[in-house]
C-alpha cells in the first residue's frame, strides 16, 4: 500500500506542517479575541455617543489589522497544505474532513473579509448602527472560522461519524452531526476561543500598562483595561471548565496522550497530578528508572480529572504499549486492553485483507470478497496500526508534551491572578502607583502567547503518531514526493514568515509608540 | 430538496458550484491584473495610492474565493485535491507564496517602521499579479492538456511528471491559457480602475493601456479556444469508466451541450462588448459587462472539461488514471450535506453585493485620502 516510508519525508513534512501552525497560531488567538473587546467598545461608543470611545475603538482596530494580515497571510498555506504534503490524508478522510474546510470559507471567511472592509473604511460611508453591526460579524465571522477548523482538529483526535468504504479505499461521512457534535471538537472549540479571549485581554492589558507607565493615553489605558480584564476574567472561568472538559476528553479517548502529559510511565490508581516536576531525561519504559527526577503532586486528582473517579486506574505509557489493564469501553463494558504489538497484528491483517478483498474483487470472486470482507471488519478498528512496525512507535515525545501541558496549565492560573489584581487596584484607583504590577503586565503579554502555543503543542505532538487516531499514522498520510523538495519549502516558510513577523513586530510597536491619533488611524 | 437527487447528479451539482467558483475566482483576479498596473497607471505618489487602496477593498474577495475554491474542491472532489496539489507541488507551492506575501504587502506597506520598506512590498504585490494569474491560468489548462499521475487501487495517487508540475508551466498551450488570464485581469482592472477612481490622468491612461492590454488577451485566448477544439479529449465510458482519446471532444462537447456553447459565445461577447464600449465611448461600467462575460466564459470552459463523459482532470502517463466527476467525488452522503451547505451561496453573494454597492456608491478621490479612515 504505502511502498516505501521515506522518513526524511514524513520528518521535513511534519516539520513544515508543524512551523506553519505554529507561525499561524501566533497571530490568530489575537484576532478571535480583541475583535470582541473591539466590539464591546464600539458598543459603547454607540451608546455613549462618547468621542474618547471611538479613539479607543479606533486605536485597537488599527493593532488588530496589521496582526489580521499577518493571520491570513499564514493561513492559506494551512488550507492547502493537506493537498500538498499530506494527499494520502486527503484521500482517506477527505470524505469528512474536506466538509468543515469549505464550510469555514462559505460561512466564515466572507462574513470576515466582506465585514472587515466596513469596519476599516466603512466609518463615514454607513451609519453608525450598520458599522457596528459589522464589526460584531467580523467577531463572530472570526470566531466561526475557528469553530470549523477545530471540528474538523477534534474528528481527527477523535474520528466519529464515519465508516470506511472498502471500495473506494476511504472512510466516509455517515452522520454530519455526529462530527459536527463531537464532544472532543465542541470542547476544543470552546477550550481554544477562550484561551484565545485571555490572551486577547492579556494583550490588551499589556499595552495599556505601557501607556500608564509613560503617563500618556491615561483615560483610554483604564478603560480598556476594565473592559479587558472583565473579558479576561470570565473568559478565565469558562477556559478553566473546558481545560477540565478537554482532559476529560482526552483521558476517555487519547489515552496515551494523557500519559504524555502527565509524563506517566507506570500507572496506578488513584493517579495524581503532577503539579510540578520533571520527568527523567531519556527515559524509556522498562529501563528501571523512576517517571521523573522530582515531583510534587496533589494524591488522586488525576483519576478524579480523567475519570470522575479519584480511585481509578490511570494507565501509563508502558501500560498502553503493554496492554494487559482493565478499562471501560463505549458501551460501558469492561474490556482488556491490547498491547501495541497485539493491535499492530491486527492492523496488518486489516491492511492485508483490504488489499485481498480487492484482488478478488478484480477477479469477480464473490465469496472470498465477502471472507476478506469480514477479517477487515474484525480488525479495522486497529487499522493505523498496520503502518507501524515497532511498538514503541505509538509514544509520542513525553518531555515536550509534558512541559507544554504543565507549562500552560501555570501561566493560564498566572493570567487569572494577573487579571484579579489589576481589576482589583484599576476599580480602587490606584493601578498607576503599582509600577511593579504594570511592569509584570508588560512582560505577561508574551506569556500569553507561549501559552497559547503550548496548548497547541500538547494537542497536536501528544497525539502523535497518529493523523487520524488508531486509523492513520503520519508515515501513511504524507504526499509521495521528493523530500529535498519539501525541504526546500520548509526553508522558504522559514524565512518569508520569519521576515513578515519581524516586519509585524516592528510596525506594532511603532504603532503602539505612536498610539491613538485624534479620530484615530 | 438534495435527498431524491442520484450519486451522479449531485456529483454534477457539485461540479457546476465549483465551476462557479472558479469562473468567480478568475474575474476577482481583477485585483491581481491591478497589482501589475501601479507604476502603469500611477505616476505620482498620490495617484499610486488610490490604485493602491482601490484595490485594497477587494483583495480579500480575491483571497476567500481562492481558498473558499479550495476547500470546496477537497470537499466535493477529494481525490482531485491530493492528486493535484499532491502532485503538481511546485506550481501550487508558487502560486501559495505569491498569495502569502499580498497578504500582508496592503496593511505593511504604509505603516511606518515596517522593516522590509514600502518599495518591497509594492514588488510583493506585483509578483502576486504576475504568479497568482498566469500559474493559476496553467492549471486550469491542464484540465484539458493533462498531467502525469498514476492513481493505485487504493485510491492513493502519485505524480509522475519530471519536476513536480513545473513541467506543466513549458506547455504552450498551458502557457497560452496562462497568459490570457493575465492579459484579462489587467483588462479587468483597468475596467474596474475606471469605474471606481475619480481622477482624470488615471482614467486617460487607463483608456489607452486597455487597447494594449485588450489586444494580447485575444490573441492567447483564441490560440487557446481554437486549439481546443480540434484536439484529442479524453474521453470516459459512462458503463465502463474506461478512459480513451476522442478526437474533437470538446468540439462534440460544445455541440451536445448546446446550452454551454451558448453560455460561453455570449460570455465572450459580454467581455469584447465590456472592452468595446469602454475604448470608443465614455462607459465607466464597462467592469460589469466584461465581469459578468468573464464568469460566463470560464463557467463554460469548466463545463466543458467535466461534464458529458469527460474527464476533468486527465492523466497522460495512465490514461486510466484519469479524474472523473465520478471517480473523484465524495459520498453521495456528504454531497448532499454539502448541497445544503451550497445554498448559502446566494445570501453570501447577496450580502457581498449590497455591502459593495454601500462603500463603492462614490467613486474614490484624492480628498478620501486624507480622511481619518483607514488608508494603505
Amino acid at each position: 500500500m504505502i511502498e516505501h516510508l521515506d522518513l526524511a519525508l514524513v520528518n521535513w513534512s511534519r516539520a513544515q506542517f508543524a512551523l506553519t501552525a505554529l507561525y499561524h497560531w501566533l497571530f490568530v488567538p489575537l484576532t478571535l479575541g480583541i475583535t470582541f473587546i473591539i466590539a464591546f467598545m464600539e458598543t459603547l461608543y454607540v451608546k455613549t455617543g462618547d468621542p474618547e470611545w471611538k479613539k479607543i475603538t479606533k486605536f485597537w482596530m488599527t493593532l488588530f489589522g496589521i496582526n489580521f494580515a499577518i493571520g491570513v497571510s499564514t493561513g492559506i498555506i494551512l488550507e492547502f497544505e493537506f493537498g500538498t504534503n499530506w494527499s494520502n490524508y486527503s484521500w482517506f478522510v477527505g470524505d469528512i474532513f474536506g466538509a468543515p474546510l469549505a464550510i469555514e470559507g462559505i460561512m466564515a471567511f466572507f462574513m470576515e473579509s466582506t465585514f472587515i472592509a466596513i469596519m476599516f473604511f466603512g466609518w463615514n460611508k454607513v451609519s453608525k448602527k450598520f458599522h457596528l453591526l459589522s464589526t460584531w460579524l467580523v467577531a463572530i465571522g472570526s470566531n466561526l472560522s475557528a469553530l470549523w477548523i477545530l471540528i474538523a482538529n477534534g474528528w481527527m483526535q477523535y474520528p466519529v461519524g464515519m465508516h470506511f468504504n472498502p471500495d473506494t479505499a476511504r472512510n466516509e461521512m455517515l452522520d454530519f452531526w455526529e462530527v459536527f457534535l463531537s464532544p472532543i471538537g465542541i470542547n476544543k472549540f470552546l477550550h481554544t476561543i477562550t484561551s484565545s479571549y485571555v490572551l486577547a485581554s492579556v494583550f490588551v492589558i499589556g499595552v495599556s500598562a505601557r501607556f500608564l507607565l509613560k503617563g500618556r493615553e491615561q483615560l483610554l489605558a483604564k478603560r480598556s483595561i476594565i473592559i479587558a480584564t472583565i473579558f479576561g476574567l470570565v473568559s478565565s472561568m469558562f477556559l478553566i471548565y473546558t481545560g477540565d472538559g478537554s482532559a476529560y476528553q482526552v483521558a476517555q479517548k487519547q489515552p496515551m496522550k494523557l500519559a504524555a502529559m502527565e509524563g506517566l510511565y507506570e500507572g496506578s490508581e488513584g493517579a495524581g497530578l503532577i503539579l510540578l516536576g520533571m520527568p527523567t531525561p531519556g527515559k524509556e519504559i522498562n529501563d528501571g528508572k523512576d517517571d521523573y527526577v522530582f515531583k510534587f503532586e496533589i494524591p488522586k486528582l488525576l483519576s478524579f480529572l480523567g475519570y470522575r473517579n479519584a480511585d481509578a486506574f490511570v494507565p501509563g505509557v508502558k501500560d498502553i504499549v503493554e496492554g494487559g489493564f482493565e478499562y471501560e469501553d463505549k458501551n460501558g463494558e469492561t474490556q482488556i486492553a491490547l498491547s501495541a504489538l497485539e493491535k499492530i497484528e491486527k492492523g496488518k491483517l486489516a491492511i492485508n485483507a483490504l488489499s485481498d478483498y480487492k484482488k478478488a474483487k478484480e477477479s469477480e470472486d464473490v465469496v472470498k470478497q465477502e471472507e476478506y470482507l469480514k477479517i477487515f471488519r474484525e480488525n479495522f478498528k486497529y487499522f493505523g496500526y498496520g503502518f507501524l512496525n515497532d511498538p514503541k512507535s505509538i509514544i509520542p515525545n513525553v518531555p515536550i508534551t509534558f512541559y507544554s501541558f504543565h507549562i500552560m496549565v501555570a501561566l493560564g492560573f498566572w493570567f487569572i491572578l494577573l487579571f484579579a489584581l489589576v481589576l482589583f487596584f484599576i476599580l480602587k484607583d490606584k493601578l498607576i502607583g503599582k509600577r511593579w504590577l504594570l511592569r509584570l503586565a508588560i512582560i505577561t503579554v508574551p506569556l500569553a502567547f507561549i501559552a497559547s502555543l503550548s496548548g497547541w503543542i500538547v494537542a497536536e505532538v501528544g497525539r502523535q503518531p497518529w493523523t487520524i487516531q488508531d486509523l492513520l499514522p503520519t508515515v501513511a498520510s504524507v504526499s509521495q514526493i521528493d523530500a529535498s523538495a519539501v525541504q526546500i519549502t520548509f526553508w522558504l516558510f522559514t524565512l518569508v514568515f520569519t521576515a513578515l513577523l519581524i516586519a509585524e513586530l516592528k510596525i506594532m510597536f511603532k504603532q503602539i509608540k505612536i498610539g491613538p491619533k485624534e479620530g484615530g488611524h | 430538496m438534495f435527498e431524491s437527487l442520484s450519486h451522479l447528479a449531485l456529483q454534477q451539482y457539485w461540479w457546476v458550484i465549483i465551476s462557479l467558483l472558479g469562473a468567480i475566482l478568475v474575474f476577482l483576479l481583477f485585483v491581481q491584473g491591478g497589482q501589475t498596473l501601479i507604476y502603469t497607471l500611477g505616476k505620482t505618489d498620490m495617484e499610486r495610492r488610490l490604485l493602491i487602496n482601490s484595490l485594497g477593498r477587494k483583495w480579500e474577495f480575491t483571497f476567500s474565493t481562492l481558498v473558499t475554491f479550495g476547500g470546496a474542491f477537497f470537499a466535493s472532489f477529494p481525490l482531485f485535491y491530493a492528486t493535484s496539489f499532491g502532485g503538481a507541488y511546485w506550481v501550487w507551492m508558487l502560486i501559495l507564496f505569491a498569495f502569502i506575501i499580498q497578504a500582508v504587502s496592503y496593511e505593511f506597506r504604509s505603516k511606518p517602521n515596517n522593516f522590509l520598506g514600502a518599495k518591497t512590498y509594492e514588488v510583493f504585490l506585483f509578483i502576486n499579479g504576475v504568479l497568482g494569474t498566469i500559474l493559476l491560468g496553467i492549471v486550469v489548462a491542464t484540465f484539458f492538456t493533462g498531467s502525469e499521475f498514476s492513481v493505485n487501487e487504493m485510491n492513493f495517487s502519485k505524480w509522475e511528471g519530471a519536476a513536480m508540475g513545473l513541467e506543466l508551466v513549458l506547455n504552450p498551450h498551458n502557457l497560452s491559457l496562462g497568459l490570457a488570464i493575465f492579459f484579462l485581469a489587467r483588462v479587468l482592472a483597468i475596467l474596474y480602475f475606471m469605474n471606481n477612481i475619480d481622477d482624470e490622468n488615471i482614467f486617460s491612461r487607463s483608456k489607452k493601456q486597455l487597447i494594449y492590454n485588450a489586444i494580447p488577451f485575444l490573441v492567447f485566448f483564441l490560440v487557446f479556444v481554437i486549439w481546443l477544439m480540434f484536439i484529442d479529449g479524453f474521453a470516459y465510458d459512462p458503463v465502463s469508466k474506461k478512459v480513451s482519446y476522442e478526437s474533437y471532444k470538446y468540439l462534440h462537447n460544445f455541440l451536445q451541450m448546446p446550452l454551454v456553447l451558448i453560455i460561453f459565445l455570449l460570455g465572450v461577447v459580454l467581455v469584447l462588448l465590456g472592452i468595446g464600449k469602454s475604448i470608443f465611448t465614455i462607459c465607466t461600467k464597462g467592469i460589469w459587462v466584461a465581469g459578468a462575460g468573464t464568469i460566463m466564459t470560464v463557467l463554460a470552459l469548466f463545463l466543458l472539461a467535466g461534464f458529458n463523459n469527460t474527464a476533468f482532470y486527465p492523466s497522460t502517463f495512465d490514461l486510466q488514471s484519469s479524474l472523473t466527476i465520478e471517480n473523484a467525488s465524495s459520498s453521495k452522503y456528504t454531497l448532499k450535506v454539502m448541497g445544503y451547505v451550497s445554498l448559502m451561496v446566494p445570501f453570501v453573494i447577496a450580502y457581498i453585493w449590497y455591502t459593495w454597492r454601500l462603500m463603492n456608491n462614490k467613486k474614490i478621490d484624492a480628498d478620501e485620502m486624507n480622511e481619518d479612515i483607514h488608508i494603505y
